[in-house]
């Protein structure tokens, strides 16, 4: 049998977006904070499908919300319908062109944030017009340099498993 | 890239399909949601994760923390001497005034005492540090270093040396989360100092505003009025000042006047806020 992938680097990423996501920065700067956490993530189901699925999303969603004060399962819902998304066209997706999959991770990065806005309005919180838009956008952006990132990353953790 | 890794995985959950995972995994979402929202089952829950999770606060604002440590121990001796003035002359000052309270305080207590109500007593401060970290960014909170471990409650009002910061939404047991005044979902019972009109200040989502949205356009209230808590809704003890009137503006047509109200606590400056220990529920 084959020596399993290391996969603990791609935990290691995740732990890192999760910091990114409550660095303190400064207030007009605040808006615009990319959602690391959900792109990281999408990035691991989209590579790695049968080691980051739907669990980890779901975890990872958890614990965004405590660290937010947000409700108890808001961001774990929004993850889980993304990484439904991603799993089920992962190998659509993987073999697109660079454009192509910056425009899918804007959808899904944009419907992400809608699921938001739906359950905030539904649970009776206010919501601020359109202040939460900029961060989907400014998050497609980074996708290419964070994808780079990540595949040297990845190609790190598959050489060394090449020994079968 | 081997596949051969699946067999690694136990359980049945995994097994599932892709759909039937995510369909079971939103419900269990919608039903945390639900149950956290509109009663308080979760409280324990929540407060075991975010005991979880304390670590990583404290990982995220060590290095900022560590920073401010530094240029304050760098710092030279002449700015530290003309701070160490600065500090000195205002100690004077306030405890000039302060002389003035005491006996203004006991005039106070005997005029109650006439009256037959009774005094009001002196509220007992906890000092908190505000935690490093950024909390939703579409929501004005803060968390700040103490918990229930240090007898902070649900509903504790917050302030700073300025005026009314908040009041504390959720307990971390190491750590509680506060609501500021300027959170959209805030509003705090207010009335105007020169002449008593009570009214409520909501918040606008913007550190720097407040808003009055309740005063009639003939009601008295002029630019630059001080706004102090009113006491009624029982959550903050009257009297302490919670923002000054900025500009008002009348809509000819409209029964209500808009009056943005700039807020007396430094919201975007605070480092540490004090914590009324008055009553506990």
């Amino acid at each position: 049998m084959a020596r399993a992938t290391r996969f603990w680097p791609a935990l290691v990423t995740l732990a890192a977006a999760v910091a990114f996501e409550i660095m303190p920065l400064p207030e007009m700067l605040q808006t615009l904070r990319p959602p690391l956490p959900a792109m990281v993530l999408l990035y691991w189901v989209m590579m790695w499908p049968e080691r980051f699925g739907l669990l980890t999303a779901f975890i990872l969603g958890i614990v965004l919300d405590i660290l937010h004060g947000q409700l108890l399962g808001q961001n774990a819902l929004a993850l889980c319908m993304v990484t439904y998304t991603m799993v089920r066209f992962h190998l659509q997706i993987r073999i697109f062109p660079l454009w192509q999959m910056t425009m899918t991770v804007f959808a899904l990065l944009t419907l992400m944030t809608a699921l938001q806005f739906v359950v905030e309005g539904m649970a009776g919180f206010g919501t601020i017009g359109l202040r939460r838009w900029p961060a989907v956008i400014f998050g497609t952006l980074l996708w290419q340099p964070v994808m780079a990132l990540l595949d040297r990353v990845r190609e790190q953790c598959e050489t060394h498993t090449s020994n079968f | 890239m081997a596949l051969t890794t699946v067999d690694r995985e136990p359980g049945q959950f995994r097994n599932a399909s892709p759909g039937l995972q995510a369909l079971l995994l939103c419900v269990i979402a919608i039903v945390l949601m639900v149950l956290d929202h509109r009663n308080e089952y979760l409280t324990g829950v929540r407060k075991g994760l975010s005991v979880l999770l304390y670590p990583v606060d404290v990982l995220v604002s060590a290095p900022f923390d560590l920073g401010r440590a530094l240029s304050e121990s760098v710092s030279s001796r002449d700015t530290l001497q003309a701070e160490n003035q600065h500090l000195r002359e205002e100690a004077l000052i306030l405890s000039a005034r302060l002389q003035r309270m005491a006996a203004l305080q006991a005039e106070n207590a005997r005029l109650r005492a006439l009256l037959d109500s009774t005094a009001k007593v002196g509220e007992d401060m906890l000092i908190a540090e505000i935690v490093s970290v950024d909390m939703n960014p579409f929501r004005n909170q803060i968390v700040v270093n103490r918990g229930g471990q240090d007898g902070v409650f649900v509903g504790q009002p917050v302030i700073d040396a300025d005026g009314v910061v908040g009041q504390i939404t959720r307990d971390r047991h190491y750590t509680a989360e506060a609501m500021l005044v300027t959170d959209i979902d805030h509003a705090v019972p207010v009335e105007i100092a020169r002449n008593r009109l009570r009214t409520i200040a909501v918040g606008t989502g913007e550190l720097d505003r407040l808003s009055l949205p309740f005063l009639p356009g003939n009601a008295d209230i002029r630019e630059g009025d001080l706004l102090i808590t009113s006491g009624l809704g029982g959550k903050f003890p009257p009297g302490y000042p919670v923002a000054s009137v900025r500009r008002i503006n009348s809509i000819t047509g409209q029964p209500f006047l808009q009056i943005d109200a700039t807020p007396a606590a430094a919201l975007n400056r605070m480092r540490e806020v004090l914590l009324i220990k008055d009553e506990e529920p």
